[in-house]
Order: structure tokens, then C-alpha cells, then sequence
């Protein structure tokens, strides 16, 4: 993968998960060898993986999210990426369609937390957690729901090989589409 | 009185908070962590057939989704009666040891390798995995292979890395290849010199920080793990032992009778509840689970390179239960040196190859629990169906909720110990995360219930306002 002149300095990236699994992130991992090479082009700051809890103020280049909104944080954090960064790239099943969690959209919100934290048969004395410290659910989105997406990349999670050729194309300054091998929905 | 929150709590799995509440004199006076997700699991399967779990249950969790995937397909078993044959069970058991290597591999190396090899007050913008690889690249090259070679194991097994298709109810849909056996033969002893190697590593450091280690997160607790027929480290498939904190066993119990042992408590300021044992209650019922809980609870280890290592670990407290909070680290080493010795094990087993990879059916009983030992510990999927198999009654018990009660009081006594609300620093900070982190919880697991989990650092005073909030 080389850098042409569409980026002067190493691009900067930022990541987040909202509603998932962590298995996007763990796709990005999986590119193994390739991911610390190309660590010499582009400058991670915020991500799950280090201790930059948020994209830095005066923005990144790329960011990265993974994952459905689910519930107000997820709301605040889709947004500040959406802010701070100039593509912002929806990861995997999860953040361009909602993924697996919307099935809970089928249920009434109070019967799916009572079953969670009142009905389950292991459960004693329970009672649904209402502390202000914690966010509230809210029904389940894709991420471009609630922000601008500028590219999308489907999978689940999506392969590395599909992580490397969006990164790499973002490097050369295109927008990715995936195509080919790099288009599934699973 | 203040309040501290650091959120998003870095370098776990999945999104927490911390907040720590100060008195008028500025030191710790109570800490909570937070976890702040839920995805409902658990209500939005209901009605769907049994036979789907495997598929739907690994997107609980994509670190381990190989742990729900196994433990969801031994519900589906017993739901229709039938018992896979010796070599679905060698297979299945070999990609849970792929995974524990990755998953042990990845945190110590990329999750908690940072702090230990950075240290807890290094520069939070290098203090991760890129500064790792910046500071040491051959060690760093050489756990990214690890991993790597955990993950080519469960690839090669099912097809994929992450989210398999391979276990089926009664056995697994495909056979292993004598290609594939031979080529993870041909990398399985460079992949165990790399885990020896970390295992020295994390002894090294041990030995190095001891007066750290005895003052941070030290603590007595019950432990609840699995263990074969002779005491031994079991991580897929035995009894179930639970040992008071003087390593007495107090009950021992089938996988499947979880219920009459195990009760959950719910606290109004996270969404993941706090598993006991129900004869003692809570809170005094509470208990650790995950790799310290596993050594203290096992006699010994059936496999020869890690079961020297668990003499030495045994001798760390004289033959009774290690109990702080950062030992856990090293423990999971050494179950990282099991997974792989087991691994080889059953790569050279006979039966791996063979074709005989299905049980029928044989009597539909509509109910089922699976268990086993994920690499964060004990994990139960509890599945009831209709006459048709549609499921009716789905409950989980993950790893990290056993875990909760232990890292709720890990932060608290860690912020006690080191953070001091008047001269606040990034460093006391990010010791209360690592206090977290020592549990390697796996909050997507812990939030199938209905979210995700941020991490916080608030400060607030006695009034509940707000004074400063970590955000890096």
C-alpha cells in the first residue's frame, strides 16, 4: 500500500463501538501483521484498543463505528465522531443495518427489561436499573439513522481483507465501495 | 463531596463507567462500576427455534464467540436428546482451546500488556498497543502471531475467525482435513515456545512489582470453576466446584443444576446483575470466577509444561487461594500454556480426522443447559421450547457477571488505595481501569441482557455535583 499526495502527514483515525460485539474491532485485529504496517501511514488516537477515550477535538481524518445505537450514550457518541471526523465509515452488519440487536424492536421495551432483570428464572428480588448514572434504551438504529455515514462497509463482522481495502482505499483518498468479495452480508 | 467518572473505560471489552465519590476531605469514600448497555438477548429470542442459538449467541460477544457458539449448540443437545460422538466433541473442544490462546493472547499482549510494560503512569496517548509495538516490535510481532495462530485454529475448524458455523445440535456440520491438522501441527511448538515465553514475562514482572501486586485489589472471595473427575483444570466439560476462601470445597454441582445454585442480584446502577451462591446468599454468597478462580480452585493440570508452572503458582500463597486481583494475569498464562499443550494433544488424537460427526435425535426433551469455562469463566445458556422447538424461556449467566461483585470491589479498593481527589492524576485514574482490566471482563457478554458498557471517571462532592471528569 503506498501514500499518494491527497494526505500530506499520516492520516489520522479514530474508532468507537456503540451497540455490538466487539467483533468488528476484532476483524481490524485480525489483519494481524498488516495492521502493524500500517501503523507508518495512519495515526490511531481514540479507539476501544487505547486510552484516548475521545476523537480528539481538533478532528481526525477517518472514523470508525461500529455497532447499532441502542440507547442515549450511544446517541452522544455517534455524534461526536460524526463531528470531529471527515468520513465517517459505518463497520460491519451492526452499523449499516442494525444487525442482530433489532430484533428487540419486535418487543415491547418494558416486557424485554423486565424478562432481563425481573423474570429470569435465576434472578432474586429483581427490579429494572432506573439510576441516572446509567443511559436509557432506546429503540435500535443503524448508525445513519441518527448521523451522516459516508461509506459502508457490511459484514459480521467484515473480513480484514475487507478492512484493509477501505483503509487502503481511504489512504489513496477514494471513497471505498465494497464490491466483490468484500460485499457480504453475514 | 465529589465525584469522579472515567468514562469510557478503555482496553476492556465493551462499555463501562466508573464513578468514584469523594468526602469533604477529598479521599475515597465509595466507587461504583457502571455497566452501562443492554441488548435483551435473552426477550428477543423467545419464539424463535432452538436450532438458531449457535448462530444467534456468538454475536453476543466477538471475542469469545466461540465459548457461545459451543455452550448454546450443548443446550441444543439435550433439547433434542442426543449425545455427539467422541470426535464432534474433539473438535468442538479444540476450537475452544484456539480461543482461549487468542483470547488469553490478546489481552495480556494488547489489552493489559500496555500497563505492564508501559507502566500504569505512561503517557495515555502511547500507552496502548502502537506503543507497545513502538517500544518492543519483536515481543509485539510475536503475540500478534499468537493470536493469529489461536484464531487460525477456530478458522480452520469452522470456516471463519469470529461468529463460526460449525457446532450443530447432536455433533459439528464439518470434519477437520488432514492438510489442515498437519499444518497447525507444523506451527503448534513455535506458538507454545511464544506462550512460555510469556509466562516468564509475566512471572518477571510479578516479581518485579510484588509490593504493587500485594497492595492493589487484594482481597478474600469464594471461587467457582470447572474441574474433571480428579480435581483437575477442566475448561470444557466436567462438574462444577465452589471453594470458600480458604480453598475448602463447599459444593459441587452438575452444569445443568445451576439454578438451585446459583441466584442473580440486581443493583439500580448497572445493567449487569451479581450472580451468588444461593445456600450462603447475598452478598456474602459472592464469588470469582475466570483463570485465578480456576487455579485456586484445581488440584493440578493435565498437561505437563503447565502444570510445572502450577506448582509455582500454588506455592505463591502456600497451597491456599491467591487472592489479588492482579495474579489473575498470570493465571491466564498459564491456562494460555494448557490450551495449547491440550490443543496438541487432540490434533494427534486419532479420532480427529474422523468422519463420524453427528448424533440423531433420540427422545425431544424441550430443555436444555449448556456450561463450560470461557476464558473470562463459567458460562450457562439455559434454553426452554414448545413442542415444536420454538424457544420459550431463554436465561445466560456470563462469564463477567460472575465477576461483577469482585471488579465492583476491586475499583473501590484500588481507588482507595490510589486515588487522591485533591491532587488527582491520569495515572490514579487509569490504576482504577487496570483494576477493571485485571478481570478482562467482556461487557458485550455481560450486556446481552439489553446494552453496551462506556467507562466514566466522574468526581462529584457530597452534594452529587460534579468537580472533574476524566476524559482523555
Amino acid at each position: 500500500m503506498t501514500k499518494n499526495g491527497l494526505f500530506s502527514a499520516q492520516v489520522t483515525l479514530a474508532t468507537d463501538w456503540l451497540a455490538d460485539c466487539a467483533g468488528c474491532h476484532m476483524s481490524l485485529l485480525d489483519m494481524d501483521e498488516k495492521l502493524v504496517q500500517l501503523l507508518d501511514l495512519v495515526k490511531i488516537t481514540s479507539s476501544p484498543i487505547t486510552d484516548l477515550k475521545h476523537p480528539p477535538e481538533g478532528g481526525v481524518v477517518v472514523g470508525i463505528l461500529s455497532g447499532a445505537v441502542n440507547n442515549t450514550t450511544n446517541l452522544e457518541v455517534a455524534k461526536m465522531m460524526r463531528d470531529r471526523c471527515k468520513v465517517l465509515v459505518a463497520m460491519g452488519d451492526c452499523a449499516v443495518l442494525g444487525g442482530i440487536a433489532t430484533l428487540r424492536n419486535f418487543f415491547d421495551m418494558d416486557e424485554a427489561l423486565k424478562r432481563a432483570y425481573v423474570d429470569t428464572e435465576s434472578t432474586v428480588d429483581g427490579f429494572v436499573p432506573q439510576s441516572p448514572e446509567l443511559s436509557r434504551p432506546i429503540p435500535v438504529l443503524p448508525v445513519d439513522q441518527v448521523v451522516k455515514v459516508d461509506a459502508y462497509l457490511p459484514g459480521c463482522p467484515p473480513s480484514p481483507e475487507a478492512i484493509y481495502h477501505l483503509i487502503g482505499e481511504l489512504l489513496i483518498g477514494r471513497l471505498p465501495v465494497a464490491g466483490g468479495e468484500y460485499l457480504k452480508y453475514d | 463531596m465529589e465525584k469522579i467518572t472515567i468514562e469510557p473505560v478503555t482496553r476492556i471489552e465493551g462499555h463501562a463507567k466508573v464513578t468514584i465519590h469523594l468526602d469533604d476531605q477529598g479521599n475515597v469514600d465509595r466507587a461504583y462500576l457502571h455497566v452501562n448497555e443492554w441488548r435483551g438477548f435473552e426477550k428477543f429470542t423467545e419464539g424463535r427455534p432452538f436450532f438458531e442459538m449457535p448462530q444467534i449467541t456468538p454475536r453476543i460477544c466477538g471475542i469469545c464467540p466461540v465459548s457461545h457458539h459451543l455452550t448454546s449448540a450443548m443446550a441444543c443437545d439435550q433439547i433434542i436428546g442426543a449425545v455427539p460422538p467422541r470426535p464432534a466433541q474433539l473438535l468442538r473442544e479444540l476450537m475452544h482451546m484456539g480461543q482461549f490462546i487468542q483470547s488469553h493472547a490478546m489481552h495480556f499482549f494488547e489489552l493489559a500488556g500496555p500497563d505492564l510494560f508501559l507502566g500504569f503512569d505512561a503517557d495515555p496517548a502511547v500507552r496502548n498497543v502502537v506503543g507497545l509495538i513502538e517500544a518492543n516490535p519483536d515481543l509485539a510481532l510475536k503475540a500478534v502471531r499468537l493470536r493469529a495462530f489461536g484464531q487460525d485454529i477456530i478458522k480452520r475448524i469452522s470456516g471463519r475467525r469470529i461468529h463460526p458455523n460449525h457446532s450443530i445440535p447432536g455433533g459439528v456440520n464439518a470434519p477437520l482435513s488432514e492438510s489442515d491438522r498437519e499444518d497447525l501441527l507444523g506451527h503448534i511448538d513455535e506458538a507454545t515456545e511464544v506462550v512460555r515465553m510469556a509466562v516468564q514475562l509475566a512471572r518477571g514482572w510479578f516479581e518485579e512489582n510484588k509490593e504493587l501486586v500485594e497492595k492493589f485489589a487484594v482481597f478474600p472471595s469464594g471461587y467457582l470453576a470447572m474441574v474433571d473427575e480428579e480435581g483437575a483444570l477442566q475448561l470444557f466439560s466436567g462438574k462444577l466446584r465452589l471453594i470458600d476462601q480458604a480453598g475448602k470445597p463447599q459444593e459441587e454441582f452438575k452444569g445443568s443444576d445451576y439454578l438451585e445454585h446459583i441466584g442473580e442480584h440486581v443493583e439500580d446502577w448497572s445493567y449487569l446483575k451479581f450472580p451468588f451462591l444461593r445456600k450462603i446468599g447475598w452478598p456474602q454468597g459472592t464469588y470469582r470466577v475466570g483463570p485465578l478462580a480456576r487455579l485456586n480452585v484445581a488440584e493440578k493440570i493435565q498437561t505437563p509444561l503447565a502444570q510445572e508452572e502450577f506448582q509455582y503458582f500454588k506455592s505463591l500463597n502456600e497451597g491456599q487461594p491467591v487472592e489479588g486481583s492482579l495474579w489473575y494475569h498470570y493465571a491466564r498464562m498459564i491456562e494460555a500454556l494448557y490450551a495449547i499443550e491440550r490443543a496438541k494433544e487432540i490434533l494427534l488424537d486419532p479420532e480427529v480426522l474422523s468422519n463420524n460427526l453427528r448424533a440423531e435425535p433420540d427422545g425431544f426433551t424441550g430443555r436444555g443447559v449448556g456450561c463450560l469455562e470461557a476464558p473470562r469463566g463459567t458460562l450457562f445458556h439455559d434454553y426452554q421450547t414448545d413442542e415444536h422447538g420454538m424457544l420459550t424461556k431463554v436465561n445466560m449467566i456470563v462469564a463477567t457477571g460472575h465477576n461483577n461483585w469482585a471488579m465492583s470491589k476491586a475499583v473501590e479498593m484500588v481507588a482507595k488505595t490510589f486515588v487522591d481527589g485533591n491532587n488527582l492524576t491520569e495515572g490514579m485514574l487509569n490504576r482504577v481501569e487496570a483494576a477493571i482490566r485485571a478481570y478482562d471482563p467482556c461487557l458485550s457478554c455481560s450486556t446481552h441482557l439489553i446494552g453496551s458498557m462506556p467507562i466514566q471517571l466522574r468526581v462529584v462532592d457530597s452534594q452529587g455535583k460534579e468537580v472533574k471528569r476524566a476524559t482523555r
